[in-house]
């Protein structure tokens, strides 16, 4: 076989440098990717009497945990969780490097009804979602999604999740009048002390007063089972 | 060109065939969480097997083994129909109890055996003969992280009264063995004094009440129900 020139070399280098700025060009020429995404979320309340809270949404990456089974729940999770206000929960998760959109519901979805939060935000194929809103009609019940993988959505993908009742362990689950703050009975909603368990775990239920707990103010429709929420995440830009 | 081109088919017909063949099987983590409020777990047996094997099945009645671990948290016994412990069986890797809300991984390595299939058990404290179960997943094969969720068993061997005894356990023996969290009450009157299924069954959850001295149940209803799932369960394939 014939060695080449050095001529040749670099009459060969010129032209696949030619070609890769060709290649370039045309990049240039089509649509520019796409550096923004917008995620609408969707919460279905599936309960049969569980009013949920307005919801709060955390778009993130990596570095940020809504709340983890085993461990002490956020002040602001346990502020959501006992009295339904996001407020604190979506102030915390602002203040990690790691999120890079939080947003909160407009108001209280009704057993039966959705309620819908839209976020924008810069796309990476490592995005995350967490989303939590209260069952009202308890000591410390919520319910949500926890860095849920959406980085992987194309425009007009969802993902679709049926939510667990999480028990934030920051109250204990007394379900009398004076700590029920949703419309069952209107009592105390978020209060600072700690008087539970004190992490995260899954929901066991209400008892009820219908079912032998005198003190309760709940009645038998305040039941739930797994799961009582439906929740679609989707790429709509 | 033709005669070149068979062998060349030849060569990709082999290469494919390659790939379709099953892959060696694998080293894996089983990480389980209890994802309960106030339930504890017995020691756990976690293990690999073929595709025929169970530990129980819904709707089966359970084996002696199973109704010694489900109702005295005793896993000797399923462990020794598994031929011990070895690369994929392992018992007990907690250490002890797990604690609601606590995690513990096992690694199991099927390397040697060729093996499919994931089962786990470990019996619910307090309960009668309650136990968290998984009945032969199948074992992933491609490198990556798997999540399952696990529901609470009732083995269909014993009246659900949630009456503690703790004065030693024997398979048949009324009673709950012991409440860990030491949350549980006395005194109770029995809430079954019969179980009508008697065979592996999902849990109906404990009643519970509120009278720590009497009422109809030894436990309590605001700590030791449940809803489903009882364990989530992350399958590390690597």
């Amino acid at each position: 076989m014939k060695r080449m020139t050095r001529a040749q070399w670099i009459g060969a280098a010129l032209f696949l440098s030619v070609f890769i700025s060709h290649a370039g060009c045309d990049n240039d020429g089509a649509a520019p990717p796409a550096r923004e995404g917008t995620y609408s979320v969707t919460v279905t309340n599936l309960t049969a009497n569980q009013p949920l809270s307005p919801l709060g949404v955390v778009i993130h990456l990596a570095g940020y945990t809504g709340w983890e089974i085993g461990s002490s729940a956020s002040s602001g999770l346990e502020i959501l969780a006992e009295g339904g206000d996001a407020a604190t929960f979506l102030a915390e998760a602002s203040g990690n490097a790691d999120v890079l959109s939080t947003g909160s519901g407009s108001g209280i979805i009704g057993p039966g009804a959705s309620g819908n939060v839209s976020l924008t935000t810069r796309q990476s194929p490592n995005l995350r979602l967490t989303c939590a809103t209260m069952l009202v009609n308890t000591n410390d019940a919520f319910t949500g999604i926890e860095g849920l993988s959406i980085g992987d959505l194309a425009i007009g993908e969802s993902k679709t999740i049926y939510a667990h009742p999480y028990d934030a362990g920051t109250e204990e689950n007394t379900e009398t009048a004076l700590t029920i703050p949703g419309p069952a009975a209107g009592g105390e909603g978020y209060n600072a002390q700690r008087q539970d368990r004190d992490f995260v775990s899954a929901h066991s239920g209400v008892v009820t007063n219908d079912d032998g707990l005198a003190t309760s103010a709940l009645y038998e429709s305040h039941r739930f089972l797994a799961p009582v929420a439906k929740i679609v995440v989707t790429r709509t830009q | 060109m033709k005669r070149k081109g068979i062998p060349g088919v030849f060569v990709l017909a082999i290469f494919f065939s390659t790939l379709a063949s099953p892959l060696p099987a694998a080293q894996l983590s089983v990480e389980v969480t209890n994802l309960t409020h106030g339930i504890y777990f017995t020691p756990l047996l976690i293990t690999a097997h073929d595709n025929a094997t169970h530990l129980f099945q819904g709707g089966a009645t359970g084996t002696s083994t199973l109704r010694l671990m489900a109702e005295c948290g005793d896993i000797s016994g399923l462990v020794g129909d598994l031929g011990g412990e070895d690369a994929d069986t392992v018992a007990n890797p907690a250490g002890g109890l797990l604690a609601p809300g606590m995690k513990t991984v096992a690694s199991i390595d099927t390397t040697s055996t060729g093996n499919t299939h994931l089962s786990l058990v470990g019996m619910l404290l307090p309960t009668n003969d309650g136990f968290v179960g998984a009945d032969s997943l199948e074992i992933p094969e491609i490198p990556s992280t798997y999540v399952f969720y696990l529901n609470g068993y009732d083995a269909g061997t014993e009246a659900n009264s949630e009456l503690l005894d703790t004065s030693g356990c024997t398979p048949g023996m009324p009673g709950m063995p012991a409440a860990p969290g030491g949350d549980a009450g006395t005194g109770g009157t029995g809430v079954a004094s019969t179980d009508s299924n008697p065979s592996v069954h999902i849990h109906r959850g404990n009643l519970g009440d509120t009278d720590t001295s009497g009422g109809i149940s030894d436990v309590d209803s605001r700590i030791h129900r449940w809803l489903n799932p009882v364990a989530k369960v992350v399958i590390t394939v690597q």
